[in-house]
């Protein structure tokens, strides 16, 4: 008799897991992707990066193509924080030339006497903030805009390019070029993979194959050697998009093998058979009911492919063989510390290192709690 | 067992004509055909080359046929060792090449070699101490490793041999040795030169061997006949090394398949950047120079070479485990 009454008091469901028996797929992900503290950092990181490359002129200091042979390899100016009453007042020692009389060469060496006070928000040279606003402000600047004056954080490159403004437009040029990259891989992965689990059979076998013999190719010969037939006379924005297609073209292979992996295991799940039987369209059941459930493997796959994109074209851009000057990218810039005597001179150059390796070891953290969180039910 | 092989066979070749394709759209690729980069060469250097010469060089290599049939007049003299002429260096490919190529693989070989070497000992570590402090080290080391393209690994560690030690760490052979004609005192030198780009190559390839190991032997490590090894009083060293490593070590073996392209792509680049007196150099020169005769066949060997590689490691792999030899693994 009592029975029910017992029952009734404790409920079989706690609070916390009808939120999660209730929660949907997403909810799921994002709930586990949260406790991978890394790749939530990594996230962040990545945001970051792709905020600055979006508004990289605005962050850069002087014209990154302006060239000056005299303020040829300067080296990084440091910021001083405080004044010496101890105010909050961030200079930088000025540049004064002098002529070394033993190589005549005109050198630069900070003034302490001559201090140049940064403003934030300075005028500079003029650019399209997000391609919409023609403006000149930038975020730091020289209080005293003489044109002989000039901020060069990161120091200066042979040309005497100011190399923190490059870095803020290489930064965009490789972060793009990898997004571009993966969408093209993504379009051919999941098209082939798609194909390839979807009807199996010869479309699989062959498919697969061709995964295969690409997977077992050195890729970097191969690479070079397309990259290097592209005309010599084509422009910045043609080579941009066939160094693009090039690296894509190869990339696609491991998103296949994700997607098709995934069609495999999902055409024997019970829920699409219901589908079937219930009369949906075949469009409708890949587009409703498949596609939700493996998007976050896919979402994890792009994170793991993007790093790689990038890494391929700053490799080849490294090696003079993918974007050319005038274009800015990593690996054009890294060109410039390619070898020892210049790493002697200017070993700043190999500052661009650093946020190479943060933003491919951001991308792998990320791709990796993704990966973990893409199966929340596991 | 036979079918396996001959699968594995048959994929191989597949390949090997892919790769022949595609090194044959490379020489093709640049705008006009290389009896006009002959001529222009030679009218550089002073020398005239007459219209019907250019034309009996043209039929010679049968430039005036359609592109299948130029493809298969190249690819029967290939086969029979004949991979034509350099026009930068006057030469036969194949002379121009000549030790390169060997040092190529023996840098890729040692690479492997070194992969595992690393990765061997840490995965078994990680998997027995689990998330410990040295695992969570392990981890982060290997992802550094992933993340630092092999090339900015080679200029920093190059770097710093200058700034630090005053080393300058390019290069295969000290000068004494560098022209001098093979001898055991040559081969110990290469054999002192070659660890740091073994290792330069290696590193990036270790983080993802290292995880595979970890996981599979967390796997094995969870069977109950580990239990059952313990139980009966087997020191743990003994029984982690006898049974679960070995059972872990499959799939390791097959890594051979996606590392050996991995790392002749890598060696490509890290030679560059330390001067090695590898293919790289001479790939990159000739693409530069469109010597395409040069660039096409060091793709073209590159590739096959790989293809090779790929599949002895099938056959290592099919002798290590019985079950691929049983057909389950087809």
């Amino acid at each position: 008799m009592s029975a029910p009454t017992v029952e009734a008091a404790v409920p079989l469901v706690t609070a916390a897991e009808e939120k999660v028996a209730a929660a949907t797929q997403l909810q799921l992900t994002w709930w586990r992707f949260r406790k991978h503290k890394l790749a939530l950092a990594s996230g962040v990181v990545i945001i970051l990066f792709y905020l600055g490359a979006l508004l990289a002129d605005f962050l850069a200091v002087t014209n990154p193509h302006t060239t000056e042979a005299a303020r040829s390899y300067i080296p990084p100016q440091a910021i001083h924080w405080f004044d010496e009453d101890g105010s909050f007042k961030p200079h930088v020692y000025a540049l004064k030339g002098r002529r070394d009389m033993r190589t005549f060469k005109l050198v630069y060496a900070p003034d302490p006497a001559d201090k140049r006070y940064l403003t934030l928000f300075a005028e500079g040279y003029s650019y399209t903030l997000l391609g919409v606003f023609e403006t000149n402000r930038h975020l730091l600047g020289l209080d005293r805009d003489k044109p002989e004056d000039a901020l060069f954080l990161l120091g200066t490159d042979q040309l005497g390019r100011d190399l923190w403004s490059r870095l803020m437009l290489a930064t965009r040029t490789s972060l793009t070029i990898g997004l571009i990259g993966v969408t093209l891989s993504l379009f051919l992965g999941v098209l082939l993979g798609g194909l390839s689990g979807l009807y199996g059979g010869v479309v699989d076998t062959v498919i697969q194959r061709v995964i295969e013999i690409l997977r077992s190719i050195p890729t970097i010969p191969l690479w070079m050697g397309l990259a290097a037939a592209l005309p010599n006379t084509w422009s910045v924005t043609e080579v941009y998009i066939a160094i693009t297609v090039i690296i894509s073209l190869i990339g696609w292979t491991e998103l296949a093998r994700v997607v098709r992996g995934r069609f495999l295991a999902l055409r024997e799940e019970d829920f699409v058979t219901a589908a079937e039987l219930a009369g949906a369209s075949r469009l409708r059941i890949i587009f409703r009911h498949m596609v939700p459930s493996f998007l976050s493997h896919i979402i994890a796959a792009i994170s793991l492919a993007l790093p790689a994109m990038i890494i391929s074209e700053t490799t080849l851009s490294f090696l003079g063989l993918g974007l050319r000057p005038p274009a800015i990218s990593w690996g054009v810039l890294l060109q410039d510390a390619q070898n020892i005597q210049a790493l002697g001179i200017a070993p700043w150059l190999l500052i661009v290192a650093v946020p190479v390796i943060i933003v491919i070891l951001a991308f792998n953290f990320l791709g990796d709690g993704l990966r973990d969180a893409a199966d929340p039910y596991g | 067992m036979v079918t396996y092989i001959l699968q594995r066979l048959a994929l191989a070749l597949l390949t090997v004509w892919a790769i022949s394709v595609v090194s044959f759209v490379i020489i093709q690729l640049p705008p006009g055909d290389f009896v006009d980069t002959y001529i222009t060469n030679l009218s550089a250097s002073g020398s005239a080359v007459r219209a019907e010469e250019a034309q009996a060089l043209r039929q010679q290599y049968g430039l005036d046929q359609p592109i299948w049939v130029q493809y298969w007049k190249w690819i029967v003299r290939v086969v029979r060792g004949d991979f034509g002429m350099s026009m930068e260096w006057g030469r036969p490919v194949i002379e121009v090449i000549g030790d390169r190529l060997w040092l190529t693989i023996v840098i890729s070989i040692a690479a492997i070699i070194v992969t595992w070497g690393i990765a061997l000992p840490i995965g078994i570590y990680s998997a027995v101490r689990q998330y410990s402090i040295a695992d969570y080290i392990f981890t982060f080391v290997g992802f550094v490793g992933l993340a630092v393209p092999n090339f900015l690994l080679a200029l920093i560690i190059m770097y710093f041999g200058f700034k630090l030690f005053d080393l300058n760490i390019g290069g295969l052979f000290s000068a004494e040795y560098q022209l001098a004609p093979w001898s055991w005192g040559k081969v110990w030198d290469l054999l002192k030169h070659l660890p740091l780009p073994a290792f330069i190559l290696a590193l990036a390839g270790t983080a993802q061997l290292i995880r595979i190991m970890r996981a599979n032997l967390l796997d094995e490590l969870r069977r109950p006949y580990v239990t059952t090894a313990r139980a009966r009083g087997l020191a743990e060293w003994r029984v982690i090394t006898k049974y679960p490593v070995r059972a872990a070590l499959n799939p390791f073996a097959s890594t051979i398949g996606y590392l050996l392209p991995f790392v002749v792509s890598g060696s490509i680049v890290v030679s560059l950047v330390l001067s090695l007196p590898t293919v790289g150099p001479l790939l990159l020169r000739s693409l530069i120079a469109q010597d395409m005769f040069l660039a096409g066949t060091i793709v073209l060997l590159l590739g096959v070479l790989t293809v090779i590689g790929t599949f002895i490691s099938d056959l290592i792999l099919m002798w290590i485990d019985p079950r691929i030899r049983a057909g389950m693994h087809g």
